[in-house]
């Protein structure tokens, strides 16, 4: 039996700023791990992650990431992508940092 | 210390134009990522997990006042106000942006300083005693030859692309502070029938397959270092694996091959090699080595010293903890300890930077030098200036008296920056070392060396830790393996682990049982935990880490 698909989520890194980005249903792509598009086929996830490769001029190392549905949109299954979604632990830096200050 | 030459200076300014103009068409599209990421990482620029990240050598640990100023300089003006000092001699800047990083280069340029081959499959900053021209033990200043071999390694054309990074390490003392055996090449200088020359160790490493290296050559003579290193590595690139990036280090390669096989091949290649060097490198050498002149040491007394030795037991702590002999009796070596308890291990701010800055121009004769365990030390300092010195570092966060103690933890950046970590190392350095702040424990506890990793790839140098910690991902959880018996010194040791790892809410308890049994071993408070682990062995240690298995075997 093949292992049932995770559903995933496209992130990446913003080319400029390295900022930790997600890709949204619209093509576009944003900073909040709840505004990317929850991906739950497997082929539909090959094709979205093709889809998001071709802004190469915009993001660098996309990749597709376990993500679960929660009730604000996605939400990450390992701890690694929960580090990605907020910062680091030992300062107040990184996403946690620029969600405070907007 | 090395000053650039108008050569220099235009090499790197070249350089650093072609790093912008490649910043700039990868920007607009004329570059791919594919494409440009081989050129960053020669840059010393990564991505890593939540920006990009730059690292800068501090060639063999060394740099002046003005150096440490721009350091502090880039943190402040292109970074979140800190960086963070390695085990390689080489300093981070976790959060540039992609088009500030020609600025950076450009300004770090101006100061001497460069990003060249800290990333790569290329020969790495060549690191050194961080004691060194200082240290009472010492033979000879390595520094020089460090320099030589940073020179002859720049842009050397054969060893751009390697089959895996590949690293020196050099000491000119018998106490190995360079961890001269846990490197690629280890050298250390020593004399033979009053000539100086180098052991040659090859084939150390951590990483997923730990190795003490070998030793290739007693006695290289001073004058063959250059050949014998281009034969060495012209072996590797040769001989070394390149099926799988794993086992494409040199250890592998001595390994497979055995260190008769990797010695007869390395002195055949420079039986070739030697008559190339027709003696311009010598002469380099020696133009160098009067760059590494030793500043004229004042004299005078050492009152002061002695009386706030004897009358302030503050000052008396750090002193007896954080100062090493100086080769000059009214000096001593100043550690500063950049691990104030429950900061990240290695990290300063821009202020604490200009402030060491400030201290080395005004009592260390304008220099100072970064460790590999993530401190930054004063050289030379006499004795009567150590007072005023204590005094300002304890303005600034900076007096923490704990090097070589429980504390003073080796911890790389772990998950919480790096790609590659499968889980967090600051954290955990940063509960230990206050855990054992608030037991009032550390200095009881004496020598005890923890370093910490967050992957297997073993940045925190854990497996040579007295205590070692390895973080990994155990099913989507962050698990922790300990490691105990390490020892990164002259008598080089990979730790021996435990057993079963521990939870993350686990691993200071279990740190703590470890100390325990030690306390409650040791012969008396000379002893320090690896003479103790040496004596008793793992199973005082196990039995206190796994009560539940030693019932079982009951």
């Amino acid at each position: 039996m093949p292992r049932a698909f995770t559903p995933k989520v496209i992130t990446a890194n913003d080319l400029l700023e390295g900022d930790v980005i997600y890709f949204t249903a619209q093509d576009t792509w944003t900073r909040e791990l709840s505004e990317a598009e929850l991906i739950t086929d497997e082929a539909e996830a090959q094709l979205r992650l093709i889809e998001a490769e071709k802004q190469n001029i915009k993001i660098v190392g996309a990749y597709l990431a376990d993500a679960k549905a929660g009730p604000n949109g996605p939400e990450p299954t390992h701890f690694r992508e929960e580090f990605r979604r907020t910062g680091p632990s030992n300062y107040f830096h990184g996403k946690q940092e620029a969600e405070a200050n907007v | 210390m090395y000053k650039y030459n108008e050569f220099d200076e235009a090499f790197l300014a070249e350089r650093n134009a072609q790093f912008r103009a490649q910043v700039e068409r990868r920007i607009d599209g004329s570059l791919t990522e594919d494409e440009f990421k081989p050129l960053r990482l020669m840059n010393g620029v990564y991505l890593q997990l939540h920006a990009y990240m730059l690292r800068v050598a501090i060639p063999y640990g060394t740099l002046n006042s003005g150096q440490m100023r721009t350091l502090a300089l880039l943190a402040e003006k292109w970074d979140k106000g800190y960086g963070h000092f390695t085990t390689r001699q080489n300093i981070q800047y976790n959060w540039p942006r992609l088009r500030d990083l020609p600025d950076m280069l450009d300004a770090l340029g101006e100061v001497g300083l460069h990003a060249i081959q800290t990333s790569g499959n290329t020969i790495r900053n060549t690191t050194a005693d961080h004691f060194a021209g200082a240290a009472a033990d010492e033979l000879t200043d390595p520094r020089p030859y460090a320099e030589l071999i940073r020179q002859w390694s720049t842009d050397h054309p054969e060893f751009q692309f390697l089959g895996r990074k590949f690293k020196i390490a050099i000491t000119g003392s018998g106490s190995d502070r360079a961890v001269i055996k846990a490197h690629d090449v280890g050298l250390q200088v020593v004399e033979q029938d009053g000539k100086t020359g180098f052991k040659v160790i090859v084939g150390g490493g951590l990483g997923r397959t730990p190795m003490i290296g070998q030793v290739l050559r007693e006695f290289l003579p001073q004058a063959d270092l250059l050949p014998y290193l281009e034969s060495v590595l012209t072996v590797y690139n040769v001989l070394g694996r390149r099926d799988n990036k794993y086992k494409a280090r040199i250890k592998i390669t001595v390994s497979e091959n055995g260190i008769d096989t990797y010695r007869a091949m390395t002195e055949e290649a420079f039986m070739a090699i030697r008559g190339q060097y027709d003696g311009t490198d010598q002469e380099l050498l020696e133009e160098i080595k009067t760059h590494f002149a030793a500043p004229e040491f004042r004299s005078g007394s050492t009152e002061a010293f002695d009386a706030a030795y004897a009358n302030d037991p503050v000052f008396r702590a750090w002193a007896d903890t954080n100062l090493h002999p100086h080769r000059k009796g009214d000096h001593a070596i100043v550690t500063i300890s950049v691990k104030a308890h429950g900061a990240t291990p290695g990290d300063a701010t821009g202020e604490q930077m200009r402030v060491m800055a400030d201290l080395g121009e005004q009592y260390a004769y304008d220099e100072l030098r970064i460790s590999h365990q993530q401190n930054v030390i004063l050289p030379h300092v006499h004795k009567n200036d150590l007072p005023a010195i204590h005094a300002k570092l304890k303005q600034h966060g900076l007096a923490t008296a704990n090097v070589g103690l429980i504390s003073d933890i080796i911890a790389c950046p772990g998950m919480d920056y790096c790609a590659l970590a499968t889980a967090r190392s600051i954290p955990v350095a940063q509960e230990i070392a206050t855990r054992f702040d608030e037991l009032k424990m550390e200095h009881d506890i004496g020598h005890l060396q923890i370093k910490i990793s967050g992957c297997i790839n073993a940045c925190g140098h854990h497996h040579v830790g007295h205590i070692g910690i390895l973080g990994l991902d155990r099913a989507g959880v962050e698990n922790y393996q300990i490691t105990l018996g390490g020892d990164a010194t002259e008598t080089a040791a990979i730790g021996t682990r435990t057993g079963p790892g521990f939870a993350y809410d686990e691993i200071v308890p279990a740190v703590e049982r470890i100390v325990e049994v030690y306390m409650a071993q040791r012969e008396s408070a000379e002893e320090t935990f690896l003479e103790t682990y040496r004596r008793i062995g793992m199973e005082p240690f196990k039995a206190a880490l796994y009560p539940e298995a030693q019932k079982k075997v009951a």
